[in-house]
């Protein structure tokens, strides 16, 4: 299936290769898949970098007390992208390693969409599309009236922008001046049924951001240096609330799942495909 | 009743600083003296239901008690997963303060009359429903919602209802008002449909059947104690509401019975609009009176029904 090229960054994206850490990542991730016989590979894997950056290096959080009052807001709004999440709050010790292996069991903490008061360290439940930069709006808006010094970050899919409520999110946050909140875009360009250009094209991205009001920054979403560059810089602008478009590749690391629709959403992965995996990423 | 409901979120916004206003695009000038007074919690957010759902439950996540404020339709029917996700889902404190349920915009057609409302709010896990009969009560009911866990759906109805709501009486979200007691007959109501069983009631008495009213000002959760209480040694159990058959009133009190009493039933006449939009117009009034909800319309439809021999096997009609 053909990937459409409309930045230097898709291309770093598709190239550049990962570290140990982020290998490491996605055994944990490809592991609890292994375990559920199901899960959200692509989603999960073009995300890998973004929240190991978020969680590594920029948000202030304490996973020992998961609701300090003062520390950074994030939401997964592409609520179908957990993998990626639980493996990060686990590795960070918001629960446990072992709880990945449950992975959408019958009660097992770590259900298919990630669900606020069931996993530490989840701040708003998702799933379905288009709520998170909302609940997001108002949580900025919260720390502005009170304030706070907390920031929100809130992780968006790009088939998920497809979602008119995003747009309204949008333009309430330019009205609020919200220079405390960020949006992160996973744009890899590829979402459930087929290319992001085919189902509803979403170009000029980073024009339409910027013509609803927010300052945007564009990179290598697996550019971990990157990352954490643009997010130690935020806000970009005062008083403009931050979008950051993250060129990634659905399925990243694991070339059979690579910009392959039908690694969306994985069932009982085979033998084959488990002995592809470990050339991929390592023993797991 | 909608004057009123704004002016008590001014009052509780004076009150508690966690209280804010959240309008879409209200009429011209609403709630002004709390904007002068309070600007930074008087939030005009644009026609933008599900955004404005979902940041009210953010800030409902940091504290504040959120009063959005919109025509019921549009709270209710454009932001269904919102309300469902993000506020009963995380069971958050965000009142939902409806204008114009059941057919206060009668005139302005379908798109603006809140018929399904109370069932598709109902039906959420979490939410609670409350439909205040006139402005006295919906005062009462919205000194009774700052400390609410939860949120409520607060179905409003226009100005210059009748007011037939007591002081004395007191206001609990979740406990039915007897407002008559039973003998033959007991009408359970909810909104401004209390107004159309008393005076029914009055018709009923002059043809010797002494008709109790039961006023089920929240539908959810719904007073069972209030309800079983009432029904004992009554011939004919009616309800009576502004809303389609399904999923209402009636059909909460239906559940109810069932539940709890399995069998033996009383004898039921469920009194509705029809199961289908209106495609009338005129007033609130007019299409209540169209549709057989007025009160002489329901004192005939009960002295019909009283007619039947009670039976031990459930007999429900609708109209």
């Amino acid at each position: 299936m053909n990937v459409i090229q409309i930045s230097p960054h898709a291309e770093a994206a598709l190239t550049c290769k990962l570290d140990e850490r982020s290998l490491y990542l996605r055994r944990l991730v490809l592991g609890a898949v292994r375990s559920a016989g199901r899960g959200h590979v692509g989603p999960a894997l073009s995300l890998v970098e973004i929240i190991r950056v978020l969680y590594d290096d920029v948000l202030r959080i304490d996973p020992r007390n998961p609701r300090e009052p003062g520390r950074d807001r994030a939401i997964l709004s592409k609520g179908h992208g957990c993998l990626a999440l639980y493996a990060l709050l686990a590795d960070r010790g918001f629960f446990p390693v072992s709880e990945l292996d449950g992975f959408c069991g019958t009660d097992s903490i770590l259900g298919g969409h990630p669900e606020y008061g069931m996993v530490p360290g989840v701040e708003a439940s998702t799933g379905a599309l288009g709520h998170g930069l909302s609940i997001g709006v108002g949580l900025a808006l919260a720390a502005r009236m009170r304030d706070r010094l907390y920031r929100t970050f809130v992780l968006l899919g790009d088939g998920e922008i497809n979602e008119g409520s995003v747009w309204e999110a949008a333009m309430s946050a330019a009205k609020h001046g919200l220079d405390n909140l960020v949006a992160l875009i996973d744009y890899n360009k590829l979402q459930s049924y087929g290319p992001t250009d085919y189902v509803l094209p979403l170009e000029p991205l980073a024009d339409k951001w910027r013509s609803f009001g927010f300052a945007v920054e564009e990179l290598n979403g697996h550019d971990v240096g990157a990352l954490r560059n643009a997010l130690g810089k935020v806000p970009i602008t005062n008083g403009k609330p931050t979008a950051i478009i993250c060129h990634t590749v659905k399925g990243k690391g694991l070339p059979a799942a690579e910009s392959n629709a039908d690694w969306h959403h994985k069932n009982k992965l085979t033998d084959k495909e488990l002995d592809a995996i470990r050339v991929a990423v390592g023993d797991f | 009743m909608r004057n009123t409901a704004m002016n008590m979120v001014h009052k509780l916004a004076t009150r508690d600083e966690r209280v804010l206003y959240i309008g879409s695009d209200p009429g011209a000038g609403t709630l002004r003296a709390m904007s002068k007074e309070f600007p930074r919690r008087h939030l005009i957010e644009g026609i933008s239901e599900a955004h404005i759902i979902g940041m009210s439950a953010g800030l409902a996540m940091e504290g504040f008690v959120p009063y959005v404020n919109t025509i019921a339709t549009f709270l209710t029917r454009r932001c269904y997963e919102q309300v469902a996700v993000d506020l009963c889902l995380h069971n958050l404190p965000v009142r939902l303060i409806a204008n114009g349920g059941g057919l206060v915009y009668a005139p302005l057609g379908p798109t603006h009359q809140a018929i399904e409302d109370i069932a598709i709010m109902r039906a959420l896990p979490n939410m609670t429903v409350v439909c205040p009969a006139d402005a006295d009560e919906a005062a009462r009911l919205m000194e009774q919602t700052l400390d609410w866990p939860g949120p409520i759906y607060v179905r409003l109805a226009k100005g210059g209802d009748a007011i037939v709501s007591r002081a004395e009486h007191g206001f609990q979200i979740g406990r039915a008002i007897l407002m008559r007691p039973p003998e033959d007959v007991l009408i359970v109501t909810t909104g401004i449909m209390l107004q159309r069983a008393l005076a029914a009631a009055d018709l009923l008495a002059g043809q010797s059947i002494r008709a109790g009213v039961l006023h089920m000002h929240t539908v959810k959760p719904l007073d069972t104690d209030a309800l079983l209480q009432s029904i004992r040694g009554i011939r004919l159990l009616v309800t009576l509401e502004e809303h389609v058959p399904s999923g209402g009133l009636g059909s909460a009190v239906a559940e109810t019975l069932i539940d709890k009493l399995g069998s033996g039933l009383p004898a039921m006449l469920r009194l509705s609009l029809p199961d289908r939009f209106m495609h009338n117009y005129g007033s609130q009034d007019s299409l209540l009176k169209k549709h057989g909800l007025a009160p002489d319309a329901v004192a005939d439809a009960i002295v019909r029904a009283a007619e039947v021999p009670a039976t031990s096997s459930p007999q429900l009609h609708s109209v």
